[in-house]
């Protein structure tokens, strides 16, 4: 495995860098990573909540806590980004110390006795969440108490929505998730009364209205896809929000990435729960050679929404506007359903039995008459290994020939 | 590729030649402009458009089109005489390095400024930054590839990697980035004229003999077989009589296709499968409905050689059924039984036919891939080729002198075509343009107009253009917009409506057959 420790030596690991830090050797399943870890000596251990566990350079305190499985929440903090946001949610006790440190960007040290879910950690928590809960139209259950300004708050998101359905993402949404973990409640004073809103393109709906200037979609756009297209400080907390210029390529890395309710595919808004998905299912994607890992969520019969999947290669949670959006093709009506045959240069729908015979039979004929080098087969660069292989065992067993080829090279 | 995608995150140089690569392979390209962002590495671009590439680009080449062989060469000339090539790389994995030298000697950055239109000192200071980089990678696609002399060219950057010591190192490498998902896994598969799976020569009578043993026949056929771009032209000599076609529109994406289309009705008998009524399905005598890939299970092999699970989602429509199992049913008819369970039954075959899949199994790559070769079920795989030799044993320089393109500009036709994609489309666009979303994005043909051209030929931004060449005539609408420069305009061939290939050449490279569609000569004028 002479080229895992060519690869060693190329990267120069020990180089690095809190704010630099290089996210691929931290990746949780790549390959190469596990062979790092097997290679490279743990710099120490640190204490997590009274257990001490091994860890890196280079390793951030939640790097470890996830690495073994421990829970600390996280919010804007975005896998493959360099910088994070400073939502405060991941903050832990270090040494009893007064002041609370963000797990996701303090790097783990041997002297460190970590809490992360010690009484002044949850107070910190909470306070943070109430804070984002209170910047906008967040009008899932957990907000406000039943009175006046609850009302008014309520009427005024159905205002800005244009519809009575609560958020669109109720029940898929981190910030929900962490105010009922937290009984955190918000307070019905949105920061805004308006909202900019992106409904003109034509793949998902930008609503500020639930923005909570996390910082994720900035990031996955300008780090993770470097497509430059959001242009907004996310340190700069009087900034207004993080809207897309005219580079957007429509990857919806940064929909994937957005925690709540501002950036959702349109095929969803409002038409579809997260709970009504049947069932999720891994694949590979059927456009370019990249080969990026999708996962399909499918409502009955129908792909509803396509999500990368997160952690693993080629693509690490990334995709492209064909990946991620150009699924329609699937069940759509022009699809041909039957076998069809041609008679008098016109097509009429024939039975499998007819079709198959009728093909056999002329592929025989042209067989014995002319020899099988007077037919030829097209494979395709679309199907399946598998169905490459039977095409042309077809051709060469079958029809005897090795006229057979693909398109590819057109 | 030589190497794994994640790998072009650790060069410090990625020349990117004849590939769009932000547009038509995405998230491979976040890797390189991440490598930009975070690890200072400098992209070379060289390309005749302005592709966003450029705009991360440390240098952007624009040549005239098809003549890399000459720039190629060009960097070469400089990195030798300046002394910047890896001589102990050279000395003890090449041959051939002399004639290398003696091939190159002519082409001084004046001498391939002439031919290429790139400044002399640009083709200095690109073979300075390429040649003292520690790990170089070499990305390329169809912009090098469908050219008369696509093999010269892809010889000619082979030459380059290796002549810096590129390849077999992370971060280095010659990498082919794929069009179309599984290119990849058809050529491994055999899908192709002249190699069995795992590309072992159907001449080669030991092979034959392994397969017709394997596959219990007699009588294959020991001879070469004809590539598609042969077999078309002999359907209309009447040579080729019957056609089996599986989920290709050779008649959107054929070079030259007013003359394609007459091949296939030459035909006297062709069999179309596919998942819609493609205008290549519109002519045949059959048509068998088959399933897409979210309704199958199987593998495809990606552009880095690795082999990835492909799971059924949902039931396909109708009647449709499987490509393997509508295989399977015309060879039983035929009397030769195929007869398999399932898709793992298929690939289990592979395994025990294909040495370089021999160690993959469903099991093994349920998590994640695995890339090829991988003889044996205990082995890791490969994810970077030639690290510690190359498939020879040594690897050979190709001496390479070049070849102007097939068609030139003249009188008649005074510009030059290049063809490529856009972001929202997918090659003939059956399958993207079934999303209203990818629609609205890129709604209809446009061709690229530089504003000088523009000027002269009196057409301003949107209006309707038309465009022959000696082959067939289209309309689009025009974009004005410095992207070819000037005396070059482009299309994208997705559109069947206005199908670029109706103008495209079917000059063919003579050992790849592949058809020069991304040079050939045109006329423009306004749509009256
Ligand atoms: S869709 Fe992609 S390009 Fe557009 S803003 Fe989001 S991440 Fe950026
Ligand atoms: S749009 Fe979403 S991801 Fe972006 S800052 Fe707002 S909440 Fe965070
Ligand atoms: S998501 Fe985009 S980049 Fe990835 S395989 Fe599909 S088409 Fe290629
Ligand atoms: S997750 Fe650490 S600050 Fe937001």
């Amino acid at each position: 495995m002479f080229y895992y420790i060519n690869s060693v030596d190329l990267y120069g690991y020990s180089s690095f860098h809190p704010k630099n830090r290089d996210y691929r050797y931290f990746r949780p399943e790549g390959l190469l990573d596990n062979y790092l870890r097997g290679i490279m000596k743990p710099k120490g251990n640190i204490t997590i909540n009274g257990r001490s566990y091994p860890f890196f350079a280079g390793q951030t305190i939640l790097d470890v806590a996830q690495a073994n499985s421990l829970d600390i929440p996280t919010l804007c903090y975005l896998a493959g980004a360099v910088s994070n946001g400073g939502c405060g949610v991941c903050v832990v006790e270090v040494n009893g110390g007064e002041e609370l440190v963000r797990a996701c960007e303090t790097l783990a040290e041997t002297w460190m006795i970590v809490r992360t879910e010690s009484p002044k950690v949850v107070k910190a928590r909470k306070e943070a969440v109430r804070k984002m809960l209170n910047t906008g139209n967040h009008n899932c259950a957990v907000c406000g108490t039943r009175d006046a300004s609850w009302t008014d708050f309520q009427l005024g998101a159905q205002k800005s929505d244009d519809t009575t359905d609560l958020c669109p993402v109720w029940g898929d949404c981190r910030l929900q998730d962490l105010a009922f973990k937290y009984q955190v409640q918000g307070e019905n004073t949105p920061s805004d009364t308006e909202y900019p809103k992106d409904l003109a393109n034509p793949f998902f709906v930008r609503d500020y209205s639930r923005c909570i200037k996390c910082g994720r979609c900035e990031a996955a756009c300008n780090e993770v896809q470097v497509n430059l297209a959001i242009d907004w400080d996310r340190n700069d907390k009087d900034a207004s929000y993080p809207l897309a210029n005219d580079l957007c390529v429509y990857c919806g890395e940064c929909v994937q990435a957005c925690p709540v309710g501002a950036l959702v595919e349109k095929d969803v808004h409002y038409s579809l729960r997260p709970w009504e998905v049947d069932r999720k299912v891994r694949t590979t994607c059927s456009y370019c050679g990249v080969g990026c890992q999708l996962e399909l969520h499918v409502r009955g019969n129908k792909i509803v929404k396509v999500n990368g999947v997160e952690g693993v290669a080629p693509n690490y949670g990334s995709l492209c506007v064909k990946g991620r959006f150009g699924y329609h093709f699937v069940g759509h009506p022009d699809r041909i359903q039957t076998p069809l045959i041609k008679e008098n240069g016109k097509f009429r729908e024939a039975s499998w039995d007819e079709a198959l015979d009728l093909v056999a039979k002329k592929f025989s004929q042209i067989k014995e008459t002319h020899g099988g080098d007077t037919m030829g087969v097209l494979t395709s660069a679309r199907i399946s290994n598998e169905e490459n292989y039977l095409a042309q065992k077809f051709a060469r067993a079958v029809l005897k020939t090795n006229n057979v080829d693909h398109c590819a090279r057109l | 590729m030589t190497n794994p995608i994640g790998d072009l995150e650790k060069a410090d140089v990625i020349l990117i030649t004849g590939s769009n690569t932000s547009e038509n392979h995405p998230v491979l390209s976040t890797y390189a402009k991440r490598a930009v962002k975070r690890n200072n590495a400098k992209i070379i671009v060289v390309d005749p458009r302005q592709i966003p590439m450029t705009k991360l680009a440390a240098k952007w080449l624009r040549q005239n089109l098809g003549t890399d062989v000459a720039w190629i060469n060009g960097l070469m000339h400089v990195i030798i005489k300046e002394n910047l090539y890896a001589k102990e790389y050279v000395e003890a994995r090449t041959e051939g390095f002399e004639d290398l030298k003696a091939a190159v000697e002519k082409f001084t950055p004046e001498y391939v400024e002439e031919i290429t239109g790139i400044p002399a000192n640009d083709i200095v200071e690109t073979a300075r930054i390429f040649a003292n980089a520690k790990a170089a990678s070499i990305c390329y696609a169809m912009g090098i590839t469908q050219h008369i002399c696509g093999t010269d060219n892809v010889k000619s950057l082979a030459n380059l990697s290796m002549l810096c010591g590129n390849l077999g190192i992370p971060g280095g490498g010659v990498n082919p980035l794929r069009g179309q998902n599984n290119v990849q896994g058809a050529c491994d598969m055999g899908g192709l004229p002249n190699v069995f799976p795992a590309y072992q020569p159907v001449t080669n009578p030991e092979a034959l003999a392994r397969m017709e043993m394997e596959w219990g026949v007699n009588g294959m056929s020991g001879n070469l077989g004809l590539p598609v771009t042969v077999m078309l032209p002999m359907a209309h000599e009447g040579k080729i009589k019957a056609m089996y076609i599986i989920g290709e529109n050779p008649l959107v994406s054929d070079a030259d296709l007013n003359h394609a289309e007459q091949c296939l009705e030459h035909l006297e008998f062709l069999v179309v499968q596919d998942i819609f009524l493609t205008e290549t399905a519109a002519k045949a005598d059959v048509v068998l409905p088959s399933a897409c890939f979210a309704e199958k299970e199987g593998t495809f092999s990606n552009t880095e050689r690795k082999v990835q699970r492909v799971r059924k989602a949902v039931e396909a429509p109708g009647e449709c059924k499987q490509d393997w199992e509508i295989i399977s049913e015309i060879a039983t008819r035929m009397g030769y039984e195929m007869k398999y369970e399932n898709p793992e039954q298929i690939f289990e075959e592979i395994a025990r036919v294909t040495p370089s899949y021999g160690g993959i199994s469903y099991k093994r790559i349920e998590q994640d891939g695995l890339h090829w070769p991988c003889p044996a079920t205990n082995h890791p795989g490969t994810p970077i080729l030639h690290a510690a030799q190359f498939t020879r044993g040594k690897g050979l320089f190709h001496a390479i002198d070049f070849i102007p393109p097939a068609e030139q500009p003249d009188d008649e036709y005074p510009l030059y075509l290049t063809t490529g994609r856009v972001i929202y489309h997918y090659h003939t666009g059956t399958m993207t343009m079934k999303s209203d979303g990818l629609n609205v994005a890129a709604p209809e043909c446009f061709v690229e107009i530089a504003p000088e051209d523009a000027q002269a030929l009196g057409i301003s931004d949107g209006e309707k253009v038309r465009i022959t060449s000696r082959r067939g005539e289209i309309t689009a609408k025009a974009r004005v917009i410095d992207m070819t420069g000037p005396g070059t305009v482009f299309l994208p061939f997705h559109y069947a409506e206005a199908a670029a290939n109706k103008l495209t050449n079917s000059a063919l490279d003579p050992v790849a057959k592949i058809p020069e569609f991304k040079v050939c000569a045109v006329r423009l004028a306004k749509a009256a």
